[in-house]
């Protein structure tokens, strides 16, 4: 199951299921794997200790 | 006019800058101006009018219009935000920009200008260009493709298309920390200051782009490197300017880019001069967030108008994405004696510097130098004057958040 996580500054929801490929994340890439010292890519304010896990039924609104 | 109905909730509420920002585009058209000065008055010294404006009319506004600590209210931001007369405010400062370089290079190669006019007028188009930086850090913020690439036309002419790549993910992470290149210290000169932000922050847009590139399996030396294709957009520019008017174009091409970006980095300089963010006490060795007060603010109208609100710098450090239209005057921030135009000016003496701004830090610290963001080369000298032990400990080493 895919999970998500949003950035608590701006928004910006990282997806499992989309990955974020720009970053060199691809589709599917598990959020484990992505580097602790990994910064929001919009805002580079939060880093992805301070990112919040959504709810499944929780829309991913900005 | 604004008395509209959002899906929200209806907003009666003026921006009383709204028809201010259209000044903005004043700037791009200062080589203009200066043709016609010097042309109305005879006097070839008014080719120096971007600097003359910039550095000696704006601080004189500055004086004259004053401060404005209005915020919109919080119920008004979407609607603000969304409202696309401010986009376009930001994007009709682009066909100027590059009106003023084609404009630029034909006067200083079609006419008989002295070495020292067009050295002048160098300067003018560099001033041009270094408020184009600024017009691309309000793109380059934003989420969108269209307004990211119009961030990268604006920085082209002065050379700077690294910017928007360090200044989101390397400047905006590492924000008034001794780790940051852009983040002026505690008892460094804006002299010091200068080649250790030019290289620094271009060394760590490079490790940036390299970092996410080698993560997708590629090499740095592609075309997806946004570097380089930033940078291919000042070649193809500069290689069309001289294919137009002639080689002899481009050394004041060069001169005019190096003095862009030195406005913006003197602009870099006083924005966190001497603030320092504090160690988390949770044991893992990250910084606190970043809070307005690790920002140096400034509401003069006159400039705030002219640099899209960029002296709310407060706020928009902790809030990034937020637009320029949109950005508060935050009470806990540290402000600036004045607006930018002013404070360059006295960044450029060093020892004037000194006393204006050292007090006020020391102040916003009540009195406790160690708390700032010393220059380690001098951090012996500093603590001496400013009444610790010389050998103090080291903040960025502990303290809770």
């Amino acid at each position: 199951m895919s999970a998500r996580f949003r950035c608590p500054e701006c928004g910006y929801v990282y997806d499992e299921a989309a990955g974020a490929p720009r970053e060199g994340f691809p589709a599917g890439t598990p959020w484990s794997a992505v580097p602790e010292d990994w910064h929001c890519p919009d805002c580079g304010v939060e880093d992805k200790p301070e990112f919040t896990q959504l709810g499944d039924a929780e829309p991913a609104q900005r | 006019m604004l008395a509209v109905s959002t899906a929200t909730q209806p907003v009666s509420w003026r921006d009383p800058k709204r028809f201010a920002w259209p000044l903005g585009l004043l700037i791009p058209l200062m080589p203009f101006m200066a043709w016609g000065l010097v042309e109305a008055t005879g006097s070839g010294v008014f080719w120096f009018w971007g600097p003359m404006f910039v550095l000696g009319v704006l601080p004189v506004f500055d004086t004259l219009v004053g401060k404005d600590a209005a915020n919109p209210p919080d119920s008004v931001v979407k609607w603000l935000e969304q409202d696309r007369y401010y986009r376009w405010c930001t994007y009709a400062y682009l066909p100027l920009q590059y009106l003023a370089m084609v404009g630029g290079a034909w006067l200083l190669t079609g006419s008989d200008l002295s070495l020292l006019e067009k050295l002048g007028l160098a300067l003018t188009l560099g001033a041009v260009n270094g408020f184009g930086i600024n017009t691309a850090h309000e793109l380059g913020h934003k989420r969108a493709s269209l307004e990211r690439w119009l961030s990268k036309v604006a920085l082209a002419p002065a050379c700077y298309g690294h910017f928007f790549i360090e200044h989101n993910r390397g400047h905006h992470v590492r924000v008034a920390t001794p780790e940051d290149p852009a983040s002026s210290r505690l008892g460094e000169s804006f002299y010091r200051f200068w080649p250790r932000t030019v290289a620094g922050s271009l060394r760590s847009a490079w490790h940036l782009e390299t970092e996410r590139l080698s993560r997708q399996d590629r090499s740095p030396w592609t075309l997806r490197n946004d570097l380089l294709n930033a940078w291919l957009m000042s070649v193809v520019l500069f290689g069309v300017l001289a294919a137009f008017f002639g080689i002899a174009v481009v050394p004041f091409l060069l001169v005019q880019a190096v003095y862009g970006f030195t406005l913006l980095e003197s602009v870099n300089y006083m924005e966190h001069y001497g603030l320092l963010r504090q160690k988390r006490d949770d044991g893992t060795d990250r910084y606190e967030r970043c809070q307005p007060y690790h920002s140096w603010n400034s509401d003069n109208v006159a400039s705030n108008v002219l640099l899209y609100h960029l002296q709310r710098h407060s706020d928009h450090h902790a809030h990034p994405t937020r637009r320029y239209q949109s950005l508060r005057h935050c009470e806990d921030a540290p402000e600036l004696p004045s607006g930018y135009p002013l404070m360059i000016v006295i960044a450029l003496v060093p020892p004037l510097w000194r006393r204006v701004m050292d007090p006020r830090l020391l102040a916003h610290y009540d009195g406790d130098v160690t708390r700032a963001n010393i220059h380690p080369p001098v951090r012996d000298r500093i603590l001496r004057r400013y009444g610790a032990a010389p050998g103090s400990a080291d903040p960025s080493a502990s303290v809770a958040a």
